[in-house]
């Protein structure tokens, strides 16, 4: 993993109207690597990987940073050019994979789609790659269509269809949340193995811990449009530096439990971009938190094992 | 399959295929020429017989043969009806489209054009256009088809929005497809129901707006037959020949009917939530 990186982003900074979404937001990720980033609803983090496929809504703008592509900064060039980039360098995978296909064209149409290519010309191509992500008998499935198919396979479809071009860069936007848990492993397992074999790096957006602790190898965990804590995924679950990363594990209910105890909750809800302070955002419901906490934004500062964290009290959790 | 198809929508489809067929094969089922005249046989009731030949609806002012009159009539209907109804379904689509995808101004003007349309009375508009421009059979169509688009423009809109939002679109666009390739292969295909929809219920309407030109002499031009024509003609002689006005305004009720009913039918297959509505 000392390859260069696939996709770097640099400082990325979005903004509906007046108010900031996401502030600084950076991270790198390697060929073959798994970058979660993890956070509640609302924390920017499904608004991040819209910016770096530059397919943002209308209303939010980026306003500042850079996102780097194989060295090469797509946040300013042009449209045209980024319809070569999308589907060729970097695809995406979504939530609902049976709502992300045309439900009226055949999947292997779809795959082919990636390719730029009619079916006829690629089919060979299109069977091998259904074939890898996992479809039982892909020559019957590559001329059906969504509906006839279950959602585990159509996000097998989806990963087929975004990986067929080779692209160096994969973001997958929750890409098990629809799914039951058998499947959601399965889908996991495929998602670690295509990316070592074919070299993608993959940006993973989840909310759920669990899918994080299962295939990532660094995870960013952001809080109200910034990070807080960042690094290798032992790392981090084994020892949180910060607060609101503690809490967040803490949080998980385990089996272990005592039955009927009390669920771990974290107190208080996230603030809205037009609440924010001058201070740390998670000030207001952390347990630790003290005048300079309210008053002075943390910086993301290296803590030595490869880790980012954004708190001042990092080295008292130790 | 068969569960699907009701006796009564069977019977719609089979009225249907006749009149096609009746239309398609004119010159082969009329039993005389059309246009052939003989002052002598004017105004012969239903099922008359000459010494040469039995005119099974009678005759009319001009002594020619209704029945093959009307058959030829039924193929001026169908063919204003569906040329037409393609002119305007290509240019109402395409405009909604364009509206639906692009939206801000481009949807302001185009929709904005639909609402000044809409609000002209159509076959005002068209007895207006044939007035200035002359009757004729491929003007007719344009009249029709360039009146008629706004339907489709709407509709295409309001569904091109309500798809364009949609997951698979987004995908679409993530895997680096242009515009024209989304609106053709994934948006029109997914439009396709509603559109069609309107079409049929517009076809009804084409034929009667044929019937309504033709009546008025603004439509087809003699001696070539149209429902509508023989209908006014017939008008005359309403007391004395009631089969030159009963006849045609029979096949023309029938005709739209049908038409009507399945458009009912295919909309309710096309949107399940309107059934029983």
């Amino acid at each position: 993993m000392s390859d260069a990186p696939a996709l770097v982003v640099e400082n990325l900074s979005l903004a509906i109207g007046p108010a900031g979404l996401v502030d600084g937001v950076g991270f790198q990720v390697a060929p073959g690597e798994v970058m979660a980033i993890v956070g509640e609803s609302g924390c920017g983090k499904s608004v991040t990987a819209q910016a770096i496929m530059r397919l943002l809504p209308d209303a939010i703008r980026q306003t500042g940073g850079r996102i780097l592509l194989g060295g090469r900064d797509i946040s300013a060039i042009p449209e045209r050019a980024m319809r070569a980039v999308r589907g060729q360098l970097m695809s995406m995978i979504f939530q609902e994979p049976q709502a992300a296909l045309d439900p009226l064209t055949t999947v292997g149409s779809q795959i082919a789609e990636a390719l730029r290519q009619p079916l006829g010309r690629v089919r060979g191509e299109v069977l091998r790659m259904l074939r890898d992500v996992g479809i039982s008998d892909p020559e019957r499935r590559i001329d059906q269509h969504p509906f006839e198919l279950s959602g585990g396979m159509c996000q097998r479809i989806m990963i087929a269809s975004a990986l067929i071009s080779r692209p160096a860069v994969l973001i997958a936007d929750e890409p098990t949340t629809a799914l039951d848990v058998t499947i959601q492993a399965q889908i996991l397992d495929l998602l670690r193995r295509l990316a070592i074999e074919r070299q993608t790096a993959v940006v993973l957006i989840t909310h759920d811990m669990g899918v994080v602790a299962d295939i990532a190898d660094r995870v960013a965990v952001m809080y109200a449009g910034r990070i807080a804590e960042a690094g290798p995924t032992a790392e981090i679950f084994a020892a949180p530096r910060h607060p609101y990363t503690a809490l967040l594990l803490a949080s998980i209910p385990r089996l272990s439990d005592v039955p009927k105890s009390k669920l771990a909750v974290i107190e208080g809800r996230v603030p809205s971009p037009s609440e924010y302070g001058p201070g740390c955002r998670f000030a207001s419901r952390c347990p630790r938190a003290d005048a300079r906490c309210a008053a002075e934004t943390p910086p993301l500062r290296p803590l030595g094992d490869g880790r980012l964290t954004a708190c001042f009290h990092a080295e008292a959790m130790a | 399959m068969s569960a699907r198809f009701s006796p009564g929508i069977v019977l719609i489809l089979l009225l249907l295929a006749a009149f096609v067929l009746a239309a398609a094969g004119a010159d082969l089922l009329s039993p005389a020429d059309p246009l052939r005249q003989s002052l002598l046989l004017r105004l012969r009731e239903p099922g008359f017989a000459s010494r040469t030949a039995t005119y099974w609806l009678g005759t009319d002012d001009l002594g020619r043969d209704l029945l093959s009159r009307i058959l030829y009539g039924a193929r001026a209907s169908l063919l204003v009806a569906a040329l037409s109804v393609s002119v305007s379904l290509v240019v109402g689509t395409a405009l909604g489209l364009l509206a639906g995808w692009f939206r801000g101004w481009t949807a302001v003007l185009i929709m904005r054009f639909v609402d000044t349309m809409l609000s002209i009375p159509a076959i005002l508009l068209a007895v207006l256009t044939v007035a200035v421009l002359g009757p004729g059979f491929l003007k007719l169509v344009m009249v029709l088809g360039l009146t008629r688009w706004p339907r489709y423009t709407r509709v295409a809109y309001a569904a091109t929005l309500q798809v364009a939002g949609l997951p698979y679109i987004k995908a679409a666009e993530m895997a680096g497809c242009g515009a024209t390739r989304i609106l053709w292969r994934h948006i029109l295909p997914n439009i396709a129901g509603p559109l069609m929809v309107v079409a049929t219920s517009e076809f009804g309407l084409m034929i009667l707006f044929e019937a309504g030109l033709s009546f008025l002499g603004l439509g087809i031009q003699p001696p070539y037959p149209s429902w509508g024509s023989i209908m006014s003609a017939g008008r005359q002689y309403v007391t004395r020949a009631w089969w030159l006005t009963v006849f045609p305004g029979a096949c023309l009720f029938v005709l739209v009917l049908c038409v009507n009913l399945f458009g009912d039918w295919l909309r309710d297959r096309v949107d399940p939530r309107s059934r029983g509505r």
